[in-house]
């Protein structure tokens, strides 16, 4: 026997097998296409209203609002000024619009990852099962190129934000949920031995001991979950999802240097800009742990 | 204010640790040791046929080394840990049969708990922290403030209010575990070990932080405890377990006087027992001295002798509080025991007097 070649199954046989997997997808897609599109759609209409208040509304007051909203995440006038810094620069250099179309698409994929994922890390954290069985799927999300989800994802929903948004909360909802699980599990046994002898029910204990003290380990994958929404931008860009992505993706086509550099330096700045305020944050809601007895 | 009306019962109580616990309990009874269980099942035996009273209003200690099944056995109480067998009775009640929510409402409104390790929740502020219980049962949040701002203040912590356990030394840590006990206004008070992660200086402190307000309060206090000093400061009766069994049970004099067996011996060992026993349990009962000297029934030992030579005699009569005549008592005996246990005469260490 000619052991240098695998005994591979026969090239009619995997056709035959390939064309069966796909027609059958296909079918499914014409079944239901619609359906799931329909049931999509709000994410859509959800997008199109940040961003057309984003794109829409006078540069300045928006511009402020951000300010705004990251100077209450962070209360550092330090984050919120070079936010203020940063987003002029974004602005001057002609990527105002995309930039807030990345924004707008980082906030709704963070939004809907935050609430799939947090209730996902705390069904993980209370049901050893449960653990067992999301964990796999979760390692499958994190590692599988996301190329690969994307083929199904646009058989489905055609090109567009739906389908973008799909395969970045596909890509970005593993962080959350994990470190969800993570801080629930952390909570010191002593401390819910505690609650217990209190007479603490579930929901108590859940609400009032459980997930503030993980609150900070959430927080930190709230973070990552963005951190990871805007890395797929790009990725997300090839789907027809607009934003800092498409230049960059037009920039490699043809060779534009200059043009990709700057809009991979605004995504940078805008991954910054949210890194920092979502950590100060976080280290706000831990103040309880750093005032240490002297 | 709750005051504790209702002993506490435990009955053949058993707590075998082990995947198939139940049908272990027999061979215990047949009489198999801890270290069988342990080879031959890979089962451990927490508690062994615990039976004891454990009366409303007192403070009952329970001692032993670690490993003895003490913190095993408070939580019981409360049910943290469940029974292989037996039964608790408290107000009519078997704790051990509880529904989840009958247990949670014994646990809301009839116990609160002290922990070594404080567990005082991180997050939240002294006061938050000490208004856990009310605020879980249920009660109004300005009512429940107002109650735990009182208990912050009779523990000693008025202007801590809004600190973080974090900001805290362990002795005003653990001032805080049982600020939040105290508010939760329950008859059943469980100390675990609640003085042991303290320094000496703040734990004889805050002994007598808690005797002063059990003074008032009148809770029943099962207090668990490695050391010695400690039981006998604060038990009227002490328990003492060893590998899950009760090796001993009494006040704290009894067990100084006549430790059963060498384990408490050994235990009693470094105690002075002049300075422990009275002299009513070493009396002869009954009679009475020719001699001008008497001495109150709760005269110590040490006193007594001291008293004895400075009047130059060798016998005193030991008189009750109303100075009826309950016996006398001899300088030899008085100094015999002082040393160590001795039966040169027959004492009677069940001997209460009122």
């Amino acid at each position: 026997m000619d052991l240098t070649e695998f005994p591979a199954m026969s090239r009619g046989d995997m056709r035959d097998f390939r064309i069966a997997i796909d027609q059958s997808f296909r079918e499914f897609t014409r079944a239901y296409g619609d359906q799931l599109e329909q049931m999509f759609h709000p994410i859509q209409v959800l997008l199109n209203f940040i961003e057309g208040l984003l794109i829409g509304g006078p540069w300045i007051v928006v511009l402020l609002a951000i300010a705004a909203v990251i100077w209450a995440l962070s209360r550092s006038l330090r984050i919120a000024g070079g936010t203020v810094i940063a987003l002029m620069l974004i602005g001057y250099f002609g990527m105002w619009e995309d930039t807030m179309r990345t924004i707008a698409m980082v906030s709704v994929c963070t939004l809907i990852a935050v609430i799939i994922g947090i209730p996902l890390g705390i069904l993980m954290a209370r049901s050893d099962r449960a653990n067992a069985l999301i964990t796999p799927v979760l390692d499958m999300m994190q590692t599988m190129p996301s190329f690969v989800y994307l083929i199904p994802v646009v058989m489905i929903f055609g090109l567009g934000k739906v389908p973008g948004v799909i395969a970045v909360v596909i890509y970005a909802l593993p962080p959350i949920v994990r470190l969800t699980n993570l801080g629930i599990r952390q909570v010191p046994a002593d401390v819910l031995e505690a609650a217990e002898a209190f007479g603490t029910d579930g929901r108590q204990k859940l609400i009032d001991v459980q997930l503030p003290l993980a609150l900070p380990t959430i927080m930190a994958g709230v973070n990552q979950t963005i951190m990871m929404s805007l890395a797929m931008v790009v990725v997300a860009s090839m789907i027809g999802v607009r934003g800092l992505g498409q230049p960059v993706l037009q920039a490699i086509n043809n060779q534009y240097f200059t043009l990709g550099v700057m809009n991979g330096l605004a995504i940078v700045a805008i991954a910054i800009i949210f890194d920092r305020a979502t950590q100060a944050y976080g280290r706000r809601l831990q103040r309880h742990l750093e005032a240490e007895h002297g | 204010m709750a005051e504790a009306v209702h002993d506490i019962e435990i009955r053949n109580l058993y707590k075998i640790f082990g995947p198939n616990a139940k049908a272990h309990v027999a061979d215990v009874r047949a009489g198999m040791t801890k270290e069988e269980l342990k080879q031959r099942h890979n089962h451990v035996l927490a508690l062994d046929n615990i039976n004891m009273t454990i009366r409303a209003g007192k403070i009952q200690v329970v001692m032993g080394l670690s490993g003895s099944g003490k913190s095993t056995l408070i939580r019981h109480i409360n049910r943290l840990i469940d029974p292989t067998e037996g039964e608790i009775i408290y107000d009519g009640q078997d704790i051990t049969a509880m529904s989840v929510p009958e247990l949670r409402r014994f646990r809301r409104e009839r116990t609160a708990m002290v922990f070594q390790k404080f567990a005082l929740f991180p997050h939240r502020t002294v006061l938050e922290n000490t208004i856990y219980g009310l605020l879980v049962r249920g009660v109004p949040r300005r009512e429940a403030e107002e109650r735990g701002r009182r208990w912050i203040s009779r523990v000693g912590l008025d202007g801590f209010e809004e600190s973080y356990p974090n900001q805290l030394s362990g002795g005003m840590q653990q001032r805080v575990g049982l600020a939040r006990a105290l508010t939760n206004d329950a008859e059943i008070l469980l100390m675990d070990e609640a003085f042991s992660a303290l320094d000496p200086l703040i734990r004889t402190d805050m002994q007598s932080v808690l005797l002063g307000l059990q003074e008032e309060l009148k809770k029943t206090i099962i207090f668990i405890t490695h050391d010695l000093d400690e039981a006998l400061r604060l038990g009227q009766n002490i328990a003492i377990l060893r590998d899950g069994r009760i090796v001993q049970q009494g006040t704290g004099e009894q067990i100084v006087l006549r430790p059963r067996d060498d384990y408490i011996a050994n235990f009693v060992r470094d105690i002075r027992r002049g300075h422990v026993i009275t002299v009513r349990t070493i009396m002869r009962k009954g009679e009475r001295a020719d001699t001008p000297l008497t001495l109150p029934a709760t005269t110590l030992l040490e006193e007594a002798a001291r008293a004895m030579t400075n009047a130059e005699v060798s016998r005193a009569n030991v008189v009750s509080r109303d100075g009826q005549n309950l016996g006398m008592i001899t300088l030899s005996k008085c100094v015999a025991e002082m040393i160590a246990p001795d039966d040169s005469e027959a004492v009677d260490p069940e001997v209460q007097v009122a």
